[in-house]
């Protein structure tokens, strides 16, 4: 996938790198990284303004379908319209779209100064935990089956109950597998007079759709409450989970209030070796960020207007691809879908603008014993994480630039190297055998007078 | 977090410079470890507005003197707390907190916090202004420390039985809240480990040119204010319960005073603060109060 980048792309990283004016910049996006970089990760939009929201729930589960199942908590009924079946590429493109990535640069040669760039990006994708589903009544229990509803290839229960022990004793009947000291969480949440929303495959009806793999599932609803249950995960006692969680609002960017909200260190120059191996870096960065924060704060990997870019990790979303993942607000009109060329259309500004916030959150009940509680800020400042790679000139030539380039070179090489241990926490050693000897300067071993008389 | 406007309480000297101490380690231990989203120029700008609006004030209401400590105790307060996406408010903020004090008045007593009444009214006007009450983050290290200095604070301003009723209130709205949800109690725990709450009870509503003047009406406002507080929080599932119920309960401070008066100046009782035989008489520290 190659692709022309803007200039205006170079400009913002180069301050630092060349005063030169630049006008010969072209880049392309090397091959992304396109693994499972977090096990046991969930996925989950939220498209929010005033009290409406709209929330899809990633599904990459990978196991049999008639093994799948979600119980989630939600603050209010739902009809049968309110739930949606979505499209599972959209998540994915928000997510490449949101990603860390990675900028790289060529150094010109200081006596002719010209630069390169390119760009990837990392993407996320990991099954949501599951357990097996069956449906049963059992009024006897107390528990009420409020809805059930067929959507797509889902069966659909909205249930309440008098008492979270009959709850959980329902649940465990009809095939959840409900982790150990569930009752509790189940009761807290039904003395908010929460609902439960239950969905589990409809084999018939997946079979018929012709889908080989789980839609994401969408809800729709009205409630003051902007939050995300994660309590009930949490009792599934194997380790930490990882949460990524995208929001897409009017005013700004979005933070939780009862957990820190830190950013993701970024815009740092890293050692060229890194290319290779971007999302082990990524990975072992966001570990060592989560010990530095004792495991007790949320990331934010991303905030921008989803209109433009820069750099674009992936196109960004139209109107339309942003209204299937909930974005209601927006008035129809034309998308602005780029085509080609350098991908970075304008905002779109105004009251039909769509901020994108990109929370990274890895938890467990220890550190995180409450929902995650968000708010919509007035912040509308730009950030991403951000990468930069910094290739050497190697080239022989001599120019007095050129000997003071290569006499700063080293001392770059190895504040990079120092950047990256202090980020990941790998052996500095280590970095500096990966890195290789530098770019040498042109020994030149010719008397003078051969110079001269070259 | 504005005035705490009397003479020296003790042999330490006035205690609002010990407050703006306090508030100045706090804002560097903030942006420089904490990394709060403070805009750059916010502090300068703030801090300058302030004062030029509290020296204009004092022309303008032909007090005898300029004094800055008040309005520096109102302008750290601010950036400790308002989040920005534009300069201009943060400087508007400045002004509506100091010179507020000296308009909106009910017997010679501002009715606002001067910062709670300026970051209210911002979040009601724009949506370029927020809090991030979770900015501080739970560390119990550092609830601890900020209770202490509080304490002392809130004690040397001798309205600590204010703070006290009200985080007394609170917390056993939270944990009742809890117990009855049949949630851990870590949960409660930790959200009164909230350095920003630590921060309002023990810098905010303390304030004693804004709490009533009675014991017993303080008492009374700071279970109000815990309860307001809650009602917005877990009730309407609003952020900042602490900030909108404060300024809300505020108009009833007149109320109270007129119900239950008081001595305005509590701690001229020689009961409370021994050492205070060695301040000023109280008719001095009433003619320094107009001054701040």
């Amino acid at each position: 996938m190659k692709r022309r980048l803007s200039l205006l792309f170079g400009l913002a990283a180069l301050v630092a790198a060349a005063p030169a004016p630049a006008d010969a910049f072209c880049g392309f996006f090397v091959s992304k990284a396109d693994t499972k970089l977090f096990n046991k990760a969930s996925k989950v939009v939220i498209a929010r303004d005033g009290n409406r929201t709209v929330m899809t729930m990633s599904n990459d589960f990978k196991g049999e379908p008639k093994e799948f199942a979600i119980v989630v908590p939600v603050p209010t009924f739902l009809q049968k319209e309110q739930i949606h079946v979505g499209e599972q590429s959209l998540i994915d493109h928000l997510d490449a779209f949101t990603a860390p990535r990675l900028v790289e640069y060529f150094d010109e040669n200081p006596c002719d100064r010209r630069r390169y760039m390119t760009d990837s990006a990392v993407r996320m994708q990991a099954p949501m935990a599951a357990g097996a589903m069956a449906q049963e009544s059992a009024k006897r229990l107390g528990v009420t089956i409020e809805a059930t509803y067929t959507v797509g290839e889902y069966d659909i229960l909205i249930l309440s109950a008098k008492e979270s022990g009959g709850l959980a004793t329902w649940l465990t009947q009809n095939g959840y597998k409900m982790p150990q000291g569930a009752a509790p969480v189940l009761a807290s949440y039904l003395a908010q007079n929460m609902r439960f929303f239950v969905a589990k495959v409809n084999i018939g009806e997946q079979a018929k759709l012709g889908f080989n793999y789980l839609r994401p599932l969408q809800i729709a609803y009205e409630s003051p409450k902007f939050m995300l249950p994660i309590r009930l995960g949490t009792l599934n006692a194997e380790g930490t989970q990882e949460l990524f969680v995208f929001t897409l609002t009017n005013k700004g960017r979005v933070e939780t209030t009862n957990y820190r909200t830190v950013r993701l260190p970024s815009d740092v120059e890293i050692p060229t070796y890194v290319k290779s191996d971007f999302g082990r870096f990524y990975k072992s960065m966001f570990t060592t960020q989560v010990q530095k924060q004792s495991m007790s704060t949320v990331f934010l990997e991303y905030a921008w207007d989803t209109g433009w870019c820069d750099p674009c990790a992936a196109d960004p979303l139209s109107n339309d691809q942003l209204r299937k993942l909930g974005v209601f607000w927006l008035d129809g009109g034309a998308a602005p879908t780029p085509t080609g060329g350098p991908m970075r259309p304008m905002p779109r500004g105004g009251a039909g603008s769509v901020f994108v916030t990109r929370l990274h959150v890895r938890y467990d009940g220890a550190h995180f014993p409450e929902d995650l509680v968000f708010q919509e800020t007035g912040d509308r400042s730009n950030f991403q994480g951000r990468y930069i790679l910094r290739h050497a000139w190697t080239g022989t030539e001599t120019c007095s630039e050129a000997d003071a380039y290569r006499g700063e070179l080293s001392t770059r090489r190895e504040k990079e190297a120092q950047t990256l241990a202090s980020l990941t926490g790998w052996d500095i050693n280590e970095i500096r055998r990966k890195q290789g000897p530098g770019p040498r300067a042109a020994v030149d071993d010719r008397a003078w007078w051969q110079r001269l008389w070259q | 977090m504005s005035a705490v406007p009397h003479p020296p309480a003790s042999r330490f000297g006035d205690p609002r410079y010990y407050q703006i101490a306090v508030l100045t380690g706090l804002l560097a231990y903030g942006t420089l470890v904490l990394e709060f989203d403070v805009r750059r120029w916010q502090i300068p700008l703030t801090l300058a507005v302030a004062l030029v609006t509290q020296w204009a004030c004092s022309r303008l209401w032909k007090l005898p003197a300029f004094d800055p400590r008040s309005a520096l105790i109102s302008a750290l307060s601010l950036c400790l707390l308002l989040r920005i996406d534009t300069l201009w408010v943060a400087a508007a903020a400045a002004v509506v907190a100091i010179a507020s004090k000296f308009v909106v008045q009910v017997g010679k007593k501002h009715v606002f916090n001067p910062t709670n009444g300026a970051i209210v009214l911002m979040l009601l006007i724009t949506p370029a202004a927020w809090l991030s009450p979770a900015q501080w983050g739970s560390v119990a290290f550092f609830a601890f420390l900020m209770a202490c200095l509080g304490g002392l604070v809130a004690y040397r301003a001798l309205r600590s039985d204010v703070a006290l009723a009200f985080i007394v209130v609170y917390a056993a709205l939270m944990f009742g809240r809890s117990y009855y949800l049949g949630e851990p109690m870590t949960i409660p725990t930790r959200r009164l480990e909230s350095g920003g709450l630590l921060l309002f009870t023990f810098f905010m509503i303390s304030d004693p040119r804004t709490t009533p003047d009675h014991p017993i009406a303080r008492v009374l406002f700071g279970a109000l204010v815990a309860f307001v507080a809650w009602y917005i929080q877990f009730r309407l599932f609003r952020t900042n319960g602490v900030i909108w119920s404060l300024a809300l309960c505020a108009p009833l401070v007149p109320v109270l005073d007129r119900v239950l008066p008081g001595r305005r100046f509590a701690w001229t009782d020689a009961a409370v603060l021994p050492l205070l035989r060695r301040t000023p008489s109280p008719a001095i520290a009433l003619e320094r109060i107009h001054v701040s």
